[in-house]
């Protein structure tokens, strides 16, 4: 019983009870009904084992799908705490485990699967790729971000959440303030779907660089490739650095050394300044391939190509430059003194130019264009207005000696959900209404798609416009309650109903998909938006081998040529396509990576060191097998070409 | 498997040269997390708390046995390479066994050195720049070892399967990885031990 106990939760409440009951029942639910349904099989061979970018792609939107109702719950949770004074209905470390897991679980969990689903859903189809350019990579990046999101959220249910917030902030987040597992679960989950992101990062750039279609320059790639390849290189640049801070943090908790403790030598602050080196970067991760999905996106439902090409892609390389040189902005507070604060206040500034540049260029676009207001449109116009007043928040903010009025308060909050709502969150769901056809074979029924698309415009701005108010008056951030006397009360409750109805929203995006599963039509071509890059120009649903031919490039929009100006897109005979084999030890790999992180987090040595041992076994395993891969043969490429309607 | 053969082997396949430039920018993504430690290092070498200073613990005479066995491990793999650029397998394979023994020599000196802090009571609880100093060197060890273990893998393949473009292509990468490894341990020779010892 004794050993048992460390996986006890340090603070139960019936919520917590039921949801264990709830994960139990879920679970034997899926395991019985996989059984049931003899889908095991088929399970393991279509999706456990594949390294098909486009299944890796569907399984990443489905956990980021999750995760988002996951921190949606999180949040719905916190605005009903604070949305009238003195409210009982959490505590005050219930409500810290809250806000804690809601913003690692939307940014680590949900941004960054979401924005790995388009980069591999779209990447190789926009450059006339066959796949990535280390499939089995691909596969193992997916395994890892899926076991560090399962760890982080077991944690709830076995041992207790982490509870000092997403920066985990030292000395906090050490073992003198944090007693539970909490943070264990934090430093390693992170790690672990960490390593899986730098390794997208690396595979992403390579794919990129040398795997374009003849013809296709760098200035010729469509732009969400150009955004998807600076975000990795950004990936490939900042991640080492958390994966060190997570070390450390890790070594701090678990054997007791000095990093960031207060004695010793240790230094708190080093931790802050590790953590932003990633962090702000970070932001630029996720935000940098939502630029991207609304260029394609605007400049195909306005009928015109995207203004200023060049200017879109250096604003991007500037952006991806200056976001390394800013982090010090996220504590201004802490004491650098005036000439450090005024440095970072201005290199802060600075970004604006280049992001004022790329706003610009998609009004340009719109400009005179014969404009179509589809979901995914709807939703990149108002992130036009909406993300320009999370921006010059952000500019308010980056003035340090004015933050000290508004740091640390719920301005701040407003300010940042104001960038990653209609900046990331808008941009996955256009994105994700865009691109349904091309990998469902049916359109989501707009009349619901922009009911939803209202529900969560009006309720973002109901939920987060009162607190730039209750944060210039004072209200701070991560305070679980508050008195009648402060006057937060009204503008708080707006904001619960705003969350409200963004709560309703995202449960309508569910309803669409399964209204227009059984209802729309399967009859729509491989090009229902009349779009313009490349990948739209092959079948729809894809082939697994993406083009039949290798597509000859003319420029960055090189489909609408073909349409157009009678480009032609595919020369030549088919020939033999050479395939990578599925692999099972990507998921076995990302199986015993969650053992080993549920270990370290206990500090249960033998399977810790066993699990590790399992994972060198898995890297010697690749290392001596022999794969050649397989051959897909031209009359077998003839047949599928002929039954999706004709050769591509 | 298309193989051009204008190219040197390991470059010979796409796929050759995909794993070469993907594993460049592998080393540009190590390069940060090295440079993350020694960003760490230099923060807290002075912040020794109660324990011992840089000056007190470090000892010369290892640490040059270390960086000499290190640097001729390096040469000596160049040599394998180019040996491998020729086609003589068996010479290849002299170079890569005694770049691995070197490794082994330094792994085992770098042992009795972590041994020599513990027992004069430099350990990794003792203060944030004995924390910062062993995470960096320990890192960099953790990268020898599993370099030794990769290496023999591959030995055993081209001792195997002959020189064939895939194991001279994983030959070549391995060696990218270890004259980085080499190139670590000059900054942390530099900027470790001499600055600390100064």
């Amino acid at each position: 019983m004794e050993f048992l106990e460390r996986f006890a939760i340090p603070h139960p409440s019936p919520a917590i009870y039921a949801s264990m009951v709830a994960i139990a029942l879920v679970s034997i639910g899926i395991l019985a009904g996989l059984t049931y349904f003899k889908k095991w099989g088929y399970l393991w061979r279509e999706w456990l084992t594949t390294v098909d970018h486009k299944k890796i792609g569907i399984m990443y939107l489905v956990s980021a799908l999750l995760m988002l109702f996951r921190g949606g719950a999180d949040a719905i949770m916190m605005r009903a705490q604070l949305s009238a004074p003195d409210m009982k209905l959490l505590d005050a470390q219930h409500y810290n485990e809250i806000f804690t897991t809601h913003g690692v679980v939307m940014i680590i969990f949900m941004a960054m699967p979401f924005i790995f689903a388009f980069m591999n859903l779209i990447v190789p189809l926009q450059i006339g790729a066959r796949d990535v350019a280390f499939p089995r990579l691909n596969a193992l990046s997916f395994w890892l971000f899926f076991a560090g999101a399962m760890l982080f959220n077991i944690s709830f249910v076995i041992g207790g959440s982490p509870d000092a917030g997403w920066t985990s902030y030292f000395p906090l987040a050490g073992n003198d303030f944090s007693e539970s597992v909490g943070t264990n679960y934090y430093m390693l989950a992170i790690q672990i779907s960490g390593i899986g992101s730098l390794m997208t990062g690396i595979n992403m750039c390579t794919t990129i660089l040398k795997m374009r279609a003849p013809g296709m320059t760098l200035m010729k790639m469509p732009m969400f490739t150009w955004s998807a390849f600076i975000a990795n290189v950004i990936i490939v640049f900042a991640f080492p650095v958390l994966t060190v801070a997570l070390l450390m943090g890790t070594t701090d908790r678990l054997f007791a050394t000095n990093f960031f403790t207060t004695d010793n030598g240790g230094m708190d602050m080093l931790w802050a300044n590790f953590f932003w080196i990633w962090g702000h970067p970070e932001v630029y991760i996720l935000i940098l391939p939502a630029f991207g999905l609304y260029s394609e996106i605007i400049s195909t439902f306005s009928k015109r190509n995207l203004y200023g090409y060049s200017s879109m892609v250096w604003s991007m390389v500037l952006i991806s430059l200056l976001s390394f040189l800013v982090w010090t902005h996220h504590f201004f507070t802490m004491g650098q003194g005036a000439l450090t604060n005024s440095i970072f206040s201005i290199t802060t500034m600075a970004i604006a130019v280049p992001t004022g540049v790329k706003i610009f260029n998609w009004l340009f676009t719109m400009w005179k264009g014969k404009i179509r207001f589809t979901v995914p449109m709807l939703y990149s116009v108002a992130f036009i207005p909406l993300f320009t007043i999370g921006g010059v928040t952000g500019v308010m903010l980056a003035m340090s000696a004015a933050d000290y009025q508004y740091h640390n308060t719920m301005f701040l909050v407003a300010h940042f959900h104001n960038t990653i709502i209609p900046g990331v969150v808008f941009a996955m769901l256009a994105g994700l209404t865009f691109y349904w056809p091309k990998f469902f074979g049916f359109i989501l029924n707009e009349k619901i798609g922009k009911v939803t698309f209202w529900l969560l415009t009006v309720g973002f701005v109901l939920a987060f416009f009162p607190m730039y108010i209750t944060g210039l008056d004072g209200q701070a951030r991560r305070m679980y309650t508050y008195s009648e006397a402060t006057g937060f009360g009204a503008l708080n409750m707006l904001s619960f109903a705003g969350a409200a109805l963004m709560a309703i929203g995202f449960v309508t995006i569910v309803y669409n998909i399964y209204y227009s599963f059984k209802n729309s039509s399967r009859d729509i071509g491989s090009d229902p938006w009349d779009a313009r890059s490349l990948e739209w120009a092959t079948h729809t649903p894809v082939p697994e081998y993406n083009f039949a031919r290798t597509p000859q490039i003319s420029s960055s929009e090189t489909f609408w040529d073909s349409k157009k100006n009678g480009h032609e897109l595919f020369k030549g005979e088919i020939e033999e396509i050479h395939m990578p084999n599925n692999s099972g030890i990507p998921f076995v790999m990302g199986m015993i990576f969650f053992v080993a992180g549920f270990s370290f987090i206990f500090a249960l040595w033998v399977p810790a060191v066993i699990s590790l041992i399992g994972i060198f076994i898995c890297m010697a395993m690749r290392s001596f097998e022999k794969d050649h891969g397989r051959h897909i043969s031209v009359k077998e490429i003839i047949e599928t070409e002929e039954k999706l309607g004709g050769a591509k | 498997m298309h193989i051009d053969n204008s190219q040197p082997l390991e470059y010979s396949t796409q796929q050759n040269q995909l794993n070469i430039l993907g594993f460049w920018i592998f080393l540009g993504a190590e390069i940060m997390l090295f440079a993350t430690l020694f960003t760490a290092y230099f923060t807290l070498e002075g912040r020794t708390g109660s324990g011992p200073a840089p000056a007190e613990i470090f000892e010369i005479t290892p640490v040059l046995i270390e960086t000499l066995v290190l640097l001729t491990s390096s040469f000596t793999i160049g040599l394998g390479i180019h040996a491998m650029r020729l086609g003589r397998k068996n010479a290849m394979l002299t170079f890569f066994t005694i770049t691995l023994l070197l490794g082994l020599c330094f792994l085992g000196v770098e042992i009795y050195e972590f041994m020599h802090y513990y027992h004069i009571g430099a350990t990794y609880q003792t203060s944030a720049f004995t924390a910062a100093l062993l995470t960096t060197l320990g890192t960099h060890g953790a990268h020898v070892t599993l370099g030794l273990f990769w290496g023999t893998f591959i030995i055993l393949q081209v001792k195997k399967r002959g020189l064939t473009p895939e194991t001279a292509n994983k030959s070549f990468i391995f060696s990218l990885y270890w004259h980085f490894l080499d190139v670590v341990w000059i900054f942390i020779f530099s900027f470790i031990y001499l600055k600390g010892m100064m």
